[in-house]
């Protein structure tokens, strides 16, 4: 196998681009904060992705799923990325779901076909603090009745205030910082007890700080096995982190294009700018960073689907890397854009802020090295 | 299972069996490092036969015609040779100028004869050649040359002088760009071949910032090359040359991750636990390099399929150059003061500073990082300008 896309996987790219410029473009996202939307995203769009198939891109074909794997979830999110599309296709579609594959039948029955059709939407409730940590999960879940009493709260909870069901992570023993004593548990958003707070984000999208009083939910909510969630969680993160790595590979070419393209038009001193040399190094340079981003992300994904022992570094090595480029990317975007760059008319502001909220979620790139240093001893 | 599997299982059960042992150990400096030629002197009965074996399989340069040497192998059987070696710790079994840029450009340009004649000279490791392009006055302006070839009927003679020519005192042939037309710069060029013994060849090597050296100052003093002795077309030198320049340059690329995916950081284990912010610099050299492992092999393998932009290997040459430079830096800083010492029996003999240094050149041989950003820019980003 070739580290570049097989004709299937440039098949599935040749039809997402075109869809997803034509139906889930920047001009989307701009009616979304312009007319102070209180979802999201776009439910419509949710549904196109569902009547596309995409939905179930990583549900086995046996439920009624696509049966692909990471590089294909990661064409779909590189579009995602490139067009700046408002959508719950990462944190459903793609981390939810890898998770959801270690829960029961019954489980597994209720929600694919949900996921698939776009019914429904899953948000990811992990963090507890400003910086990503799943380790040190605190949201307490104590036995009681049937089942399990939780109560805490839980921050950064993307598309959290509309979701149907809420993948919590809670200690059902041990203490904050370990793996071991973590649970994962399906709650429904609309549980009594549960509430959610929701917030716009700098890059426009909808997140909520959920509060967990007590919520009571049975025994069969556990996704997996008791004080073991940290298998399944780390199957989402590793979908989740990837998918993340893909969707900023996307806005970060997104925003080169778009850069590039200035350069060409824009005029100073008699000249395009384009053919100023100390523009041009840095653009080359540029590409160079991105091609790297470009090359890892496609590797981990590779690796993940062949189950890869090593494929989690390299997960870690992909968000780090993508992370790295895209912010330069987008930095020397705004920077060769002059003015331009600093106003709301121009796209490439936009694509800074996704770019911050992407190096976000799921660990940054500083979680990201610091993790690699460590799965290396040091 | 497939062809391919068959093909990677019999590779490995070949290699288990015919690589020498002391093979299979890291190289222990450059002059552990087989480049063959007619005066080489082997460092050790198995590195003799671990290339004789290599050579005799084809498997020198895996991806050649059977014909001119090679094994005849496809793109994805050289990519699982290289894989199944890589795993058994296999040293290259030759390293070569004439593999990596000579022996590209005769497939390429070389008449038939031509081939069969030098080829498998090459891939058998018995002639060594070295690289004759830059001169005091033409560095990055390399097609400013000046060496002149004076048409005399059968032959032409060679006048002038090369400069950064690599181990040209210890090649036997030259590949050479010669001026054949003073009114034309580009299509004034010719590339020519001849035996670095013929008369008025003179090699002086240059002592280097890391005390070694590896490159020479060569003159040409009225040297006869036989007509034949030309690649490609009369004048049409630098087509070649630039083919090569884009061989070399992916070879050059490679070295970016000369330590492979393997963990630097993991040796210095102790050293980044106490220096938080070195440790972090660990850290992010640690991100660059995967990525940039992923990167070449993404690189090779649309290369080697038609995939890759023409002009791509300049962009791997920029990146690997400038990651090494990188990767000695953080060696040198984790080494620390006993990183300092140029003589020492247990620093090997400043192994370490005298790498550090010689990898300064990475980004200037071959094309400098700028140059290479310049081509980057223009030929795959299309920017304006001349």
């Amino acid at each position: 196998m070739g580290l570049y896309h097989t004709e299937d996987q440039a098949m599935l790219k040749d039809s997402v681009a075109p869809f997803l410029a034509e139906n889930g473009s920047i001009k989307q996202l701009r009616s979304l904060r312009d007319s102070n939307d209180a979802t999201g995203f776009a439910r419509d769009l949710w549904s196109q992705f569902a009547e596309m198939g995409l939905n179930g891109i990583l549900i086995p074909e046996a439920e009624g799923g696509l049966g692909l794997g990471h590089v294909e979830a990661g064409i779909v999110l590189e579009e995602i990325g490139r067009n700046l599309t408002a959508s719950p296709f990462l944190s459903t579609a793609v981390a939810a779901v890898e998770a959801l594959k270690s829960a029961s039948a019954d489980m597994r029955a209720q929600w694919f076909p949900k996921i698939a059709g776009g019914e429904a939407v899953i948000g990811l409730a992990l963090e507890e603090g400003k910086k990503h940590n799943p380790a040190a999960t605190a949201l307490k879940a104590e036995r009681s009745g049937n089942g399990f009493k939780l109560t805490g709260a839980k921050t950064f909870v993307v598309h959290g205030h509309v979701a149907d069901l809420l993948l919590v992570s809670a200690r059902t023993a041990g203490a904050a910082g370990e793996e071991a004593g973590i649970t994962l548990f399906a709650v429904p958003r609309d549980a009594a007890g549960l509430t959610a707070e929701a917030d716009r984000l700098v890059d426009s999208s909808m997140s909520a700080r959920i509060t967990l009083d007590g919520v009571q939910v049975d025994a069969d909510a556990v996704i997996g096995e008791v004080d073991a969630g940290w298998a399944p969680l780390t199957a989402l993160l590793n979908a989740g982190r990837l998918g993340a790595s893909a969707e900023l590979v996307g806005v970060g070419t997104g925003a080169m294009d778009m850069t590039f393209d200035y350069l060409k038009q824009r005029k100073q001193f008699g000249k395009v700018i384009g053919e100023f040399q100390a523009l041009q190094h840095r653009a080359a340079h540029l590409y160079g960073e991105m091609e790297g981003a470009r090359s890892i992300v496609l590797k981990a994904q590779q690796m993940l689907d062949d189950g890869d022992p090593r494929g989690e570094m390299f997960v870690s090595a992909a968000k780090a890397k993508a992370a790295k480029s895209t912010n330069l990317a987008v930095r020397e975007g705004v920077q060769m854009h002059g003015g331009m760059g600093m106003t709301d008319a121009y796209d490439i502001g936009l694509y800074m802020k996704r770019d911050r909220a992407l190096n976000e979620v799921f660990g940054d790139l500083y979680f990201h090295a610091d993790k690699l240093a460590k799965m290396n001893g040091y | 299972m497939t062809d391919l599997d068959t093909f990677r299982k019999e590779a490995r059960s070949w290699l288990e069996a015919n690589c020498p042992p002391e093979m299979r150990q890291p190289v222990k400096g450059d002059d552990d490092v087989c480049w063959g030629g007619r005066n080489w002197v082997f460092s050790s009965p198995a590195q003799k036969q671990w290339l004789d074996v290599m050579a005799a399989k084809g498997w020198t340069v895996p991806d050649w015609p059977v014909a001119y040497g090679g094994g005849g192998l496809s793109p994805e059987q050289t990519k699982a040779l290289r894989q199944e070696m890589a795993k058994l710790n296999c040293r290259s079994p030759l390293n070569s100028f004439g593999i990596w840029m000579l022996g590209p450009a005769l497939l390429k340009f070389g008449t038939e004869e031509q081939k069969l004649h030098y080829l498998p000279q090459i891939a058998r490791g018995e002639i060594r050649w070295c690289q004759g392009y830059s001169e005091p006055g033409s560095g990055s302006d390399l097609v400013s040359l000046q060496t002149f070839g004076e048409d005399k009927g059968d032959h032409w003679v060679v006048n002038g002088q090369k400069i950064w020519t690599s181990y040209a005192d210890k090649a036997d042939w030259i590949f050479c760009l010669v001026r054949t037309n003073k009114e034309d710069k580009y299509q004034g060029i010719s590339f020519l071949l001849f035996d670095m013994t013929t008369p008025g060849v003179t090699t002086k090597p240059i002592l280097l910032i890391s005390g070694a050296s590896p490159f020479c100052e060569t003159f040409f003093d009225n040297v006869a090359v036989p007509k034949h002795q030309i690649v490609g077309e009369l004048n049409r030198g630098w087509d070649v040359a630039k083919y090569l320049l884009g061989h070399e340059r992916e070879m050059i690329s490679g070295m970016g991750g000369d330590g492979g995916m393997a963990s630097l950081g993991s040796f210095y284990a102790d050293v980044l636990n106490d220096n938080p912010v070195l440790r972090a610099e660990m850290a992010m050299f640690e991100v660059e390099n995967l990525a940039f492992r992923a990167h070449s092999e993404r690189f090779m393998d649309e290369w080697k399929t038609g995939r890759a932009h023409p002009a791509y290997s300049n962009l791997m040459k920029y990146v690997g150059t400038e990651l090494n430079k990188k990767r000695h830096e953080i060696v040198m800083a984790a080494g620390g003061s006993d990183a300092l010492e140029w003589e020492s029996a247990r620093t090997n003999g400043g192994a370490r500073p005298r790498a550090w240094l010689r990898t300064k050149a990475n980004s200037i041989e071959g094309g400098t990082s700028e140059v290479m950003l310049n081509v980057v820019s223009k030929r795959i980003l299309e920017m304006p300008g001349a």
